[in-house]
């Protein structure tokens, strides 16, 4: 659970894009919690506050913590360029106005479509913004890429 | 050429906003609303060395397919210049192979930053739909075009279809009246926006700027406005072409555009109008962390500084450099300050160096480095260090953005960064002046 405002540049520090995702996703989010990367587990949640993602178009941003495992990512709102590589990239945003009422620890059930957050710990349910059905596919495919190989897959076999 | 997009506009019954009118045009539609979904054709997409080739080239391979339009396709190698170890020097060489495998054929290697190169080439007209792998993109607002950043498989999409999704924006009317003063200028307007919005106020909307200071602006102080629009959170930042667009357009070789067609019309709806007076604006500085943290300069005077750094797309254009230049001619650095100057692209280094610019500025006690990205996005070698506190003209100052997290950046003017330099300390620029 973290505040307002995580940026790119604690999310993919600078100093390693140079290097390919394994090495510069060790690094992510070091400046603020260095023990993130180690202690981070796969279907992991990650909950921030407002702005979540500003800066950068970097999208190693939301790849690091794809490939630390995280599952989706819980904002009171997303800065709207991370948001779109976070969806392209297959990794759920999800925009939940409540999302301050989320705990470290906490264990939730994310439903996407509905748009709906279960705090299995707390017995609470947090109203999100539902995904815009195009990006919901974009999910369901697992992403821009995968998404492109069917969409070019299904024009050759048309042709 | 085939960047021409004066498609003659249907007649709509209810008024838009530029940016709905350049959208409308790009999805081939009559009009849009705000808030709707809709699929635009691109006409240009820039990309860098970062999140260009080295990202896209291997997706492109996984799915077998070619670039849609290699002539609509921008390439400038600016982040890992210069090439200072090996992993540079492979991203760069990735770079230069792709060019040529993808015929790109307008690709800019090594002369200066992606932001100022692009409009400096004559490739940016009014009317514009554009995307760029990088999220300074909205500079190309300025000249009139729709242009904002995306991330590398988004611009994969772009590369295979030629097209892209947009919600359109509200448009946030940010209007300056009266005229800038001695010693302020566009960087300072915009810390001034930073700290009224805050970095996410504008929710992902287009800001349009307008008014009597805005119209006054040079190009280039144009393009800083609209350079920092995703700095409170904008998806870009617009301004409407007029004689000044047209006189740099027809200098950089771009002739027979109108301006007339990419009008807002009167009356049309906008999201929110902010209005501000440019002749009592002073200069700002933004404090360690945040852009948002922008105050008027007397707010952090005396704050001893070790760098004083004159880079990047958003502060070290040649009217950047022209702003520090008469603050520092006949000035030096003070002795315990490092004064780096980093000029965004080689064609104004040059003019900076015939017009005598860059000789004030050397005289100054400056050091020079390439003409590229430099510090601003602590990619290279010229990292801040441990504890090291820097005024830049660049324009983020995220914890450890720059270099070391121990590191602090205050973000300010050209003529700000260049009067703290000579004072070794924060100064107001117009005890210089």
């Amino acid at each position: 659970v973290f505040g307002d405002n995580i940026d790119t540049d604690v999310l993919a520090p600078g100093q390693y894009m140079k290097f390919g995702i394994e090495e510069l996703s060790r690094h992510c989010l070091e400046s603020v919690e260095p023990r993130f990367a180690k202690e981070v587990r796969s279907g992991d949640l990650v909950v921030g506050r407002r702005n979540f993602g500003a800066g950068s178009s970097r999208e190693q941003a939301p790849e690091a913590l794809k490939h630390l495992g995280v599952a989706a990512l819980i904002a009171e709102s997303f800065a709207g360029l991370f948001y779109r590589n976070t969806i392209n990239l297959g990794l759920p945003a999800i925009v939940c106005g409540e999302a301050r009422r989320i705990r470290a620890g906490d264990q939730l059930r994310v439903d996407a479509g509905a748009g709906r957050i279960d705090n299995l710990s707390t017995g609470e349910t947090l109203a999100c913004e539902p995904i815009p059905a195009h990006l919901l596919e974009l999910l369901a495919d697992g992403g821009l890429l995968p998404h492109l190989e069917k969409r070019l897959a299904r024009e050759r076999e048309g042709r | 050429m085939t960047f021409v997009s004066t498609t003659p506009l249907p007649v709509t019954s209810a008024p838009q906003t530029l940016a709905q009118k350049i959208l409308a045009r790009a999805a081939g539609r009559p009009s849009v609303t705000p808030g709707e979904i809709v699929v635009c054709r691109v006409d240009l997409a820039l990309m860098h060395d970062s999140g260009g080739p080295r990202r896209v080239k291997p997706m492109l391979e996984r799915l077998g397919a070619k670039v849609w339009d290699p002539d609509r396709i921008v390439l400038v190698t600016d982040h890992y210049l210069p090439e200072h170890d090996d992993e540079s020097r492979r991203i760069l060489r990735t770079a230069r192979e792709w060019a040529r495998e993808a015929g790109v054929r307008r690709f800019y290697d090594g002369i200066g930053i992606c932001h100022v190169v692009l409009p400096e080439m004559g490739h940016l007209r009014p009317g514009m739909f554009a995307v760029g792998g990088d999220s300074h993109s909205p500079t190309g607002g300025a000249f009139g075009a729709y242009m904002f950043g995306i991330g590398a498989t988004e611009m994969l999409g772009v590369l295979v279809t030629g097209d892209i999704w947009v919600r359109v924006p509200q448009t946030l009317n940010v209007e300056w009246g009266g005229r800038l003063a001695e010693g302020t200028c566009a960087k300072d307007m915009m810390l001034a926006l930073c700290a009224r919005l805050g970095l996410d106020g504008a929710e992902y909307q287009a800001l349009q700027y307008t008014g009597e200071a805005v119209s006054a602006l040079p190009m280039q102080e144009r393009m800083t406005l609209c350079n920092m629009a995703p700095e409170v959170g904008a998806q870009t930042g617009i301004i409407a072409a007029d004689q000044t667009t047209l006189a740099w357009l027809e200098s950089a070789g771009v002739a027979g555009v109108e301006a007339s067609p990419w009008q807002g019309d009167a009356g049309a709806p906008l999201g929110a109008h902010y209005r501000f007076d440019a002749s009592s604006l002073a200069p700002h500085v933004a404090a360690p962390h945040s852009p948002a943290n922008a105050a008027p300069v007397e707010r952090h005077a005396g704050q001893r500084i070790d760098i004083a750094y004159i880079g990047a797309c958003t502060g070290a254009k040649l009217e950047d450099l022209r702003m520090a230049a008469r603050v520092l001619k006949g000035r030096r650095a003070a002795a315990n300050v490092r004064l780096v100057v980093a000029p965004a692209s080689r064609r104004d280094q040059q003019i900076a160096q015939a017009e005598g610019t860059l000789g004030a500025l050397m005289d100054g006690g400056a050091s020079l480095l390439p003409n590229a990205c430099g510090i601003c996005a602590g990619y290279g070698e010229n990292r801040l260090t441990e504890n090291e506190v820097a005024i830049t003209t660049t324009a983020r100052n995220f914890k450890g953005r720059m270099g070391a997290a121990s590191s602090r950046v205050y973000l300010a003017s050209p003529y700000t960064v260049a009067a703290s330099a000579v004072a070794g300390r924060i100064c107001d620029p117009r005890e210089m002046l």
